[in-house]
């Protein structure tokens, strides 16, 4: 793999995360390339969620959880876990889309003006234009163009979770965190979910949580490996998937454990 | 053990049914009586007049005094207690650490169960004389200061079932709000709230239902004056008030003036039959969406 030639996004340096006395991530060292999609794999307990709950900056939403090192978000090489920096305004670069869809008890249309409105953005013109934007962006507009004002909580699992990803893309975030997007959806709206991050990594960079081997292989680029809090291997998701140069990585693809 | 099962059943079955009939026991014997105290005094009369003089020589049916006093007692308690009430379950639920919530809340509790006759004086011997220093023309009985004690004496419920709506809010749902970049004021506003909207206003209608019930503050501090008036510096009389007034003096079985508690409870039962229903009506209509 040659550093030189690719564009960070991000890159985590000597990260440790810890949930009161638990040690969750040992010193993890990642780049992360702009926009491409990056999948974290592992079995279950290894640290994929603590790591990317890291980017957003979501564990500072609960007590005695404590970061060490550095997560720099390129180009401007802000330190996105230093106690410095507002969580609030990490999360508006960064958007999230969680594992069980999450809508708020509110319209289709709401749901995905909610984080410009929180911006203080309320001009109509501004706000329809990035409804219809963001809902096309996530595939979901043609289903629900004619319905903008019913309930979010009245659509399928599948739209649901495309109407979240609506959501995160409404404010053009600069990463999109996936955790396990699919797990609670069936074949069909996950094929379709995959469809939409590769096509949205020509926009935006893509870091993905799965469960999934087969996931992972067809939506990323790079695959991280993770095993007891710690990154055991990382590079190019072909070159994971076809030869792992970690015995516990390939035991981990072939299925042997986890 | 099949045996065993069904007399449980059974047993549990009748003591449900038990409140049941004691419910209707007091609909059918308030309508009865209603209906007697009908026969004499005209529906309308009884509706529309604005004099409340059942016991003097020559009487005078017209409930409304009686409810205007309780409308006015009541939306002073309820802009006291709703707004209060509201903004504890936000702090409680949304803000306060976990060692402060656990400390507060029993307090909260505890002026619950304050009996209601010590709120009563307190309206009477303390926050009128009080509110008479800013406000000279405020009579000794009002109805001001026991709708302000009422509210604050309502706050514990109000703010207690809205707490308990809001805690149900799954984690997840403010997760997707702050992920979004909001603050916790605005995950509150525009996401905790409306996602537990119901239970707010089942909080709410509560409240109401309360204060419309409430009788020993009332009784105390508000003037047992059936007064027809919106003004809250007046004394006024409530339809609980009225009640007590008649049951405690010696108004003989039988008679019209004796019939006037129970078209007098009936009209306070309609009321808070009609609060209920409108509180049944959000509950169904603003569906919980999580
Ligand atoms: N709030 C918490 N407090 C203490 N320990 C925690 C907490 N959350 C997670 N952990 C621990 O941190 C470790 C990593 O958990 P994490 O949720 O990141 O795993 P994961 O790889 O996402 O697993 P899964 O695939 O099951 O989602 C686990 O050992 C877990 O028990
Ligand atoms: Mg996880």
């Amino acid at each position: 793999m040659t550093r030189s030639a690719i564009e960070l996004k991000a890159e985590a340096k000597n990260l440790n995360f810890y949930y009161g006395p638990v040690h969750a991530l040992k010193n993890i060292n990642m780049p992360i390339e702009r926009r491409k999609v990056t999948a974290l794999i592992g079995p279950s307990g290894c640290g994929k969620t603590t790591f990317l709950r890291c980017f957003n900056r979501m564990h500072d939403l609960y007590p005695h959880n404590r970061y060490e090192g550095e997560i720099i978000l390129y180009p401007d090489k802000i330190n996105i876990i230093s106690p410095e920096i507002d969580p609030i305004e990490i999360r508006m670069q960064i958007s999230m889309v969680f594992q069980k869809p999450n809508p708020f008890p509110k319209s289709i249309y709401e749901n995905v003006a909610y984080g410009l409105r929180v911006r203080g953005i309320s001009r109509k013109g501004i706000l329809d234009e990035a409804v219809e934007k963001s809902l096309r962006g996530a595939a979901l507009w043609e289903e629900v163009k004619g319905r903008l004002n019913s309930l979010a909580v009245d659509l399928s699992g599948g739209q649901q979770q495309r109407l979240c990803i609506a959501r995160a893309l409404a404010t053009g975030p600069r990463i999109l965190l996936f955790d396990e997007p699919t797990s609670a959806l069936d074949p069909t709206a996950t094929s379709k979910i995959e469809e939409l991050i590769i096509e949205l990594k020509n926009e935006v960079t893509i870091i993905i949580v799965t469960h999934n081997m087969q996931q992972a292989a067809r939506v990323s680029d790079y695959t991280a490996f993770m095993y007891l809090g710690e990154i055991i291997e990382f590079d190019k998701t072909d070159k994971i998937f076809t030869a792992p140069s970690n015995r516990l990585t390939e035991e981990y693809i072939t299925g042997r454990f986890g | 053990m099949r045996i065993r099962e069904r007399i449980i059943e059974t047993g549990l079955f009748f003591s449900a049914l038990s409140s049941v009939f004691i419910t209707l026991g007091i609909v059918i014997i308030l309508t009865y009586e209603s209906f007697g105290f009908f026969k004499e005094v005209a529906i309308v009369e009884f509706f529309t007049g604005t004099t409340w003089m059942p016991l003097f020589a020559e009487p005078k049916f017209g409930i409304l005094p009686l409810v205007s006093g309780t409308l006015l007692t009541t939306a002073i308690a309820l802009v006291v207690a709703l707004p209060l009430g509201l903004i504890s379950a936000i702090y409680l639920s949304e803000y306060a650490p976990h060692r402060l919530r656990e400390m507060i809340k029993p307090v909260l509790e505890l002026l619950a169960a304050v009996p209601t006759v010590v709120y009563g004086y307190f309206a009477l011997f303390f926050l009128t004389p009080f509110l008479q220093n800013f406000l000279p023309e405020l009579s000794g009985f009002n109805a001001i200061s026991p709708g302000i004690i009422m509210g604050i004496m309502i706050v514990p419920y109000v703010s207690s079932v809205s707490e308990d709506a809001m805690k149900a809010v799954p984690m997840y749902i403010r997760e997707g709000s702050y992920a979004m970049g909001a603050t916790k004021f605005q995950t509150a506003f525009k996401v905790v709230i409306p996602a537990a909207f119901s239970g707010i206003a089942a909080a709410f209608i509560m409240g109401i239902s309360r204060a419309i019930g409430e009788t020993m503050v009332v009784a105390i501090a508000a003037g047992m004056m059936p007064n027809f008036t919106f003004n809250p510096m007046e004394p006024v009389q409530t339809l609980t008030s009225y009640i007590v007034q008649v049951s405690l003096g010696d108004v003989p079985h039988g008679t019209i003036e004796y019939r006037t508690i129970f078209a007098a409870g009936m009209t306070l039962f309609l009321m808070t039959l009609f609060f209920n229903i409108i509180g049944f009506w959000l509950r169904k209509r603003i569906r919980e969406a999580y």
